[in-house]
């Protein structure tokens, strides 16, 4: 497996593949970010959280085809407004769908899962007869093309970097409102005991329409973030969401730090075995050691100490 | 609950009889083969759909993964048939004659070694009921001893569902790839692509099938059926008294596998082809959804659920192919929020009632009472 590269050879490979790895973390904890609000805070199995972050990247399409024809003099900066227009889209739909679904289900968490595997297909169809079933690509601005040489045989692409930096400036927001403020500490608080945060004063419906649309607003993101590094067909969200569910799994529904360090692991695993043996291979094995080490460590890697 | 003395109550009895006239007599007799060969592969769902009643709707056991059960059934029959038709004759023109066509396209040269036992059809039937459950147990009793269940077991075994998917698709190969194994002919040197076999295989399914329904029903029937009812209410006082509840739950998940597995062998008789498309993530919720809209608890709800849905998505999907997607994530929907218990709940709530109903005048009109009017009505649903 190693015989044909030398020592440095084998170094680069690494920190590329490494690197590549990190682009699809990114995309992973985003993804999961939302989930692990959702399904971590809520206990709400949210099967179309694929398409609230498909629906974030034709927001992001749009926004760009928008700006090509009506302020090409602008295109350089369409991507801030997309992500933010992409954000309030899925979160708007997040609230509806709420509103109209998830909170009647709150004591039948399996059937949230049915319930909202029907929303998903819905949504596949209704992007399919609105944006067409081919796959569409956004074009990026001139200053994200082009890679950035480190050494020699080490280039990291400037779309990854700026990826990344989304990523962490995501996280450092989200870890901020549940943790630090006044609304994150009403969440917490619907979350650990339901009964009580609403006799203090709490209304938890409106917190759990506002947690709900939270987790897809930020699927949204990720799906805008998603545009720079692939195409966007109707089904694209469905291949993105067992695996983002098993990172949630993987690192302990509840910890935001375990959601960074599965999709960090998993991500990693799945792309330094890449470079060995064929994609399928790679991604058989990942996952047949996520869910070797969830039977053996159920909890995840990260959990809270709290019997239910 | 009181429990019942007889293996059929009178309404079960009604539901029975009514299945197997419309089985075994209405539908052989009114549709052509090709229809009929439609129906036998809806049919190879509700296999599939009835071990789902077991696990979840009793043992409250959500598995999203009964596609992998489905597919290990059908593949291991698969394996069998496809080395039959590969023999050295038929496949003169390849570079190593005697393997499967796939194989050869994938320059392999010779059998590999976990195909060879497929010769023989004694393994065969023995690995399509053992390797599923097999593998059930596995699975079960990793995550049930550890007291996992609930939705982390729905997640896992749906990431079981994707990983058996993505390596049939890998390993080309070995198991055909994308395309599956494809151009199944003989059994035994029988040929089950004419339109009498389609028949045969028709009835063989049925029995079946009415063999698991029998076997559904005795295990609901028994204490354990009440004991799996008991640990979806209340798992723990189960468990405080004493009933290892690990042990009850790995039963009730390897039941719906080896149902699955059945299903999924019959798939492949009847359709002639195996593929990972009813393997993966996706057919593996319609099986639940199949189970869902008969009605969770209701071994003939199950039936009736497979055979419905499948029908709407022939129809729809034929006429209206931009709707059909529309229409199953709506009834997903339904049947979640509107009607929790399915067709059986229907049944129940609105036409039993009314039936009673009319029965009990009748009775107290005439003094004589006649089971006719029931029969008649029953499978109207």
């Amino acid at each position: 497996m190693f015989g044909d590269y030398s020592i440095g050879d084998l170094g680069s490979i690494f920190v590329m593949q490494g690197f590549a790895g990190l682009i699809l973390f990114s995309v992973y904890v985003l993804m999961a970010l939302g989930l692990a609000i959702i399904f971590g805070q809520m206990g709400v199995i949210n099967m179309a959280h694929g398409e609230f972050m498909i629906l974030g990247a034709y927001v992001t399409w749009m926004t760009s085809n928008l700006f090509q024809s009506y302020l090409p003099g602008l295109f350089s900066g369409y991507f801030f407004l997309a992500m933010m227009l992409a954000f309030l889209a899925s979160g708007a739909l997040g609230m509806l769908v709420e509103w109209v679904l998830i909170r009647h289900l709150y004591k039948r968490p399996l059937d949230t899962l049915l319930a909202t595997w029907g929303l998903s297909l819905i949504l596949q169809q209704a992007y399919r007869s609105v944006f067409g079933a081919r796959e569409v690509g956004v074009e990026l601005p001139q200053w994200m093309l082009g890679s950035l040489k480190v050494t020699d045989s080490i280039e990291v692409p400037i779309n990854g970097i700026f990826v990344m930096g989304l990523t962490v400036s995501i996280t450092c927001a989200v870890a901020y409102v549940i943790y630090k403020s006044r609304w994150g500490r009403q969440v917490r608080a619907v979350v650990q005991n339901r009964i009580m945060a609403g006799a203090v004063g709490i209304n938890t419906e409106k917190v759990d329409r506002y947690t709900y649309g939270l987790g897809c607003g930020i699927a949204g993101i990720a799906g805008s973030a998603f545009t720079m590094i692939g195409s966007t067909g109707p089904t694209s969200g469905q291949l993105y969401i067992v695996d983002t569910f098993l990172v949630v799994v993987f690192g302990g529904a509840a910890s935001l730090l375990g959601t960074i360090a599965s999709a960090f692991s998993i991500s990693q695993t799945q792309s330094t075995l890449e470079f060995f043996m064929s994609g399928s291979m790679a991604k058989v094995l990942t996952l047949l050691a996520v869910v070797g080490i969830l039977m053996l460590r159920p909890q995840g890697l990260f959990s809270l100490k709290v019997r239910k | 609950m009181i429990i019942n003395s007889r293996f059929f109550n009178r309404s079960e009895l009604i539901g029975f009889v009514a299945l197997g006239l419309i089985l075994f007599v209405i539908l052989p007799l009114s549709l052509d083969v090709f229809r009929l060969n439609l129906v036998a592969k809806y049919l190879t769902y509700a296999f599939v759909a009835i071990g789902l009643v077991l696990c979840w709707g009793y043992g409250g056991i959500l598995s999203l993964g009964q596609g992998v059960f489905f597919g290990l059934g059908g593949y291991c029959m698969a394996m069998f048939l496809k080395l039959e038709a590969s023999s050295v004759e038929n496949t003169k023109i390849q570079s190593t004659p005697g393997i499967p066509d796939f194989m050869d396209w994938n320059q392999i040269t010779a059998l590999p070694l976990f195909w060879q036992p497929f010769h023989s059809l004694t393994f065969t039937v023995l690995a399509i009921i053992l390797v599923p459950g097999l593998f059930a147990l596995i699975i079960g009793t990793a995550m049930f001893k550890r007291r996992v269940g609930g939705t982390y077991f729905a997640i896992i075994t749906q990431a079981v569902a994707a990983i058996l998917t993505i390596l049939i698709v890998g390993q080309q190969g070995y198991t055909g790839g994308i395309n599956g194994m494809t151009d199944l002919r003989t059994l035994k040197g029988w040929d089950i692509r004419p339109d009498h076999a389609k028949v045969v295989l028709y009835f063989f399914e049925v029995f079946l099938l009415f063999g698991c329904i029998l076997i559904a029903q005795f295990i609901r029937l028994t204490k354990l059926g009440r004991i799996l009812v008991a640990m979806r209410e209340q798992e723990d006082r189960v468990r405080f008294s004493g009933y290892s509840v690990a042990n009850f739950k790995i039963f009730a998940f390897c039941m719906a596998a080896i149902f699955a597995a059945i299903g999924g062998a019959m798939f492949a008789l009847n359709v002639g082809f195996m593929s990972p498309s009813f393997v993966g993530i996706v057919p593996s919720i319609e099986m639940v959804i199949y189970t869902a809209v008969g009605g969770r608890t209701s071994i003939f709800g199950a039936v009736w659920g497979a055979l419905l849905v499948n029908f709407a998505k022939t129809g729809l999907s034929e006429s209206f192919p931009q709707l059909w997607l529309f229409g199953l994530g709506a009834l997903f929907i339904a049947v979640v929020l509107a009607f929790p218990n399915g067709l059986s709940g229907i049944w129940a709530d609105h036409v039993q009632s009314r039936i009673d109903r009319l029965v009990s005048s009748i009775k107290k009109k005439s003094g004589d009472w006649t089971s006719n009017s029931v029969a008649d009505g029953a499978p109207a649903e």
